[in-house]
């Protein structure tokens, strides 16, 4: 598959303290790329990285071109989409306002037809259209601010924690929605997981991020049989 | 009765210029969590300049147009230039900002076009009307500033609600980072609000100039009475701001008129914002903000 983003040496700080001390990964286009790790290892940061959402020093580069020192939204307007940790909903906006500001950046005609074909992946989002997001359920919060993501028809979708804080049934729900969305729009997509065994059945390739570092790397399958990762992170 | 009555009409009428400032001030606050003391010193130069292009020919309403459009860019002028580089100061920082904006507009109005009192043409007093609508009690001037403060409010809330624009606007205002996630460039929409809040208060400057006269601070004494409007609406709401500026109009008018007398008005004021603090800080339709620690 060919590469459609790449970080070489990628270091990011928040003002004195440094969280990603030299990191490379690539994600493929098409694919899916799964980023895990425990709490505090960095990818969050590491997404916010790619959007300039924190100072870094290294190189990324997307679709060819160098990212890195950009503005988030000139990033945005590049074609990636950042489904942000805490979901990032416009809490006091409708949902179908929501959903128009997913398309901001487009300026095309086809928006409407976009958000019905979204509501073929969240139909739940349809009956919510006219309510305020801020009183939708976790779940629905999520599904929305996916949804938000393909409305800029990205060519690649960052999601942080898409599991976070949603009940099991939800949570593969969610999951599975994304492996429609993979499939039906051959989206790429990197995902941040702290539940390594989902994120691992979804994904092609995978890294494991340890305090800043990448700690292994490899195809999905072969990450998922480690002796190390699976006694780590996965439980068994 | 009759004389209540005159009383709670030219309320509603200088309740229309309160709103227009207070909303100008609402809506700076929603996106930057300040409140511009200067909003008052800019729609007074803005005033200023309205008077030098009828002086030197203009006919009123290109004027008028001139002026709003001349108020705008020097609002996004502002933003860009003086508070761009204030974005992550602190507080206390922004406040000596706007405290020096309001003397230096203050000072230039002064500078430029004269400390005199100066009339202010009306659009809306013809050579021979004076006869006044609904049985003389509504001057047209009056009547005329009203409709004028309303179409205006109507178009800044159809511009909100209903174009990309606004939408755009209000999202960065309520949530930046997740707007530049969607690619909204959120340092332009507080420059554009900035616009918008100058023009609106240019307008509402150019409609009161004819009722109090013009001089460099022409509107002290009105921006005491929007924040005080602001606040009664909730300072985060901008439809409260719009209600509140014409609770406030009425407050004045009958308060000054049967309770503390035309000299002790502007007092009428400082109580109400003495009372909201006290009784319900949030406002009428303001939410109350919990923070979560």
């Amino acid at each position: 598959m060919p590469t459609l983003l790449e970080a070489r040496a990628l270091r990011a700080t928040y003002g004195a303290g440094e969280v990603l001390h030299g990191i490379d990964f690539v994600v493929d286009d098409g694919g899916v790329t799964a980023l895990l790790g425990a709490n505090g290892a960095g990818k969050t940061t590491t997404l916010r990285a790619i959007c300039g959402m924190v100072q870094t020093v290294g190189e990324i580069t997307f679709g060819g071109a160098r990212i890195d020192g950009l503005a988030t939204e000139e990033i945005v307007r590049r074609g990636i989409a950042h489904v942000p940790d805490g979901r990032g909903t416009f809490m006091e906006l409708s949902v179908e306002e929501n959903l128009r500001l997913g398309a901001y950046t487009r300026r095309d005609r086809s928006i409407g037809a976009d958000i019905e074909r979204v509501f073929g992946y969240f139909p739940r989002l349809r009956e919510r259209l006219p309510q305020q997001a801020g009183t939708l359920s976790g779940g629905e919060q999520q599904m929305l601010a996916i949804a938000r993501a393909l409305l800029s028809r990205p060519r690649l979708l960052l999601l942080d924690e898409p599991s976070f804080g949603l009940a099991p049934l939800v949570v593969r729900e969610i999951f599975a929605i994304m492996g429609r969305i993979r499939e039906t729009d051959g989206m790429s997509i990197l995902v941040v997981e702290q539940s390594a065994s989902l994120a691992l059945a979804l994904a092609d390739r995978a890294y494991l991020l340890e305090t800043g570092r990448i700690a292994i790397a490899g195809p999905a399958a072969e990450i998922g049989r480690d002796e190390q990762v699976r006694r780590a992170y996965l439980g068994y | 009765m009759a004389g209540l009555l005159h009383q709670i009409l030219s309320g509603l009428a200088s309740g229309g210029i309160y709103a227009s400032v207070a909303l100008a001030l609402v809506m700076i606050y929603q996106a930057t969590h300040h409140v511009n003391f200067a909003q008052g010193e800019m729609a007074t130069f803005s005033t200023f300049i309205a008077l030098a292009l009828i002086h030197a020919g203009l006919p009123y309403w290109i004027a008028f147009f001139a002026t709003v459009v001349i108020s705008f860019a020097i609002g996004v002028a502002i933003e860009r230039l003086l508070l761009r580089p204030m974005a992550d100061a602190p507080v206390l920082s922004s406040v000596g900002v706007f405290i020096g904006l309001l003397l230096i507009f203050n000072a230039c109005s002064g500078w430029f076009f004269g400390y005199t009192i100066k009339r202010f043409p009306s659009p809306f007093e013809g050579s021979g009307g004076h006869g006044g609508f609904l049985g003389g009690y509504v001057s047209p001037h009056e009547l005329g500033s009203t409709a004028v403060t309303l179409v205006m409010l109507l178009g800044v809330y159809l511009f909100f609600r209903h174009t990309r624009l606004g939408l755009a606007m209000r999202a960065a205002a309520y949530n930046p980072v997740s707007s530049r996630l969607v690619g909204i460039r959120v340092g332009w929409m507080l420059a554009l609000g900035w616009g918008l809040a100058a023009a609106i208060g240019a307008v509402a400057g150019m409609m009161i100039a004819p009722i109090v006269f013009l001089d460099p601070n022409m509107m002290g004494g009105i921006l005491l009475y929007a924040f005080a409007a602001a606040l009664l609406g909730g300072i985060a709401n901008p439809l409260g701001a719009v209600i509140g500026g014409f609770a406030v109009g009425i407050i004045e008018n009958v308060g000054g008129a049967y309770i503390v007398g035309p000299e002790l008005k502007l007092t009428l004021a400082l109580a109400v914002i003495a009372a909201v603090l006290v009784i319900k800080p949030s406002g009428l339709l303001g939410r109350t903000v919990v923070g979560r620690v």
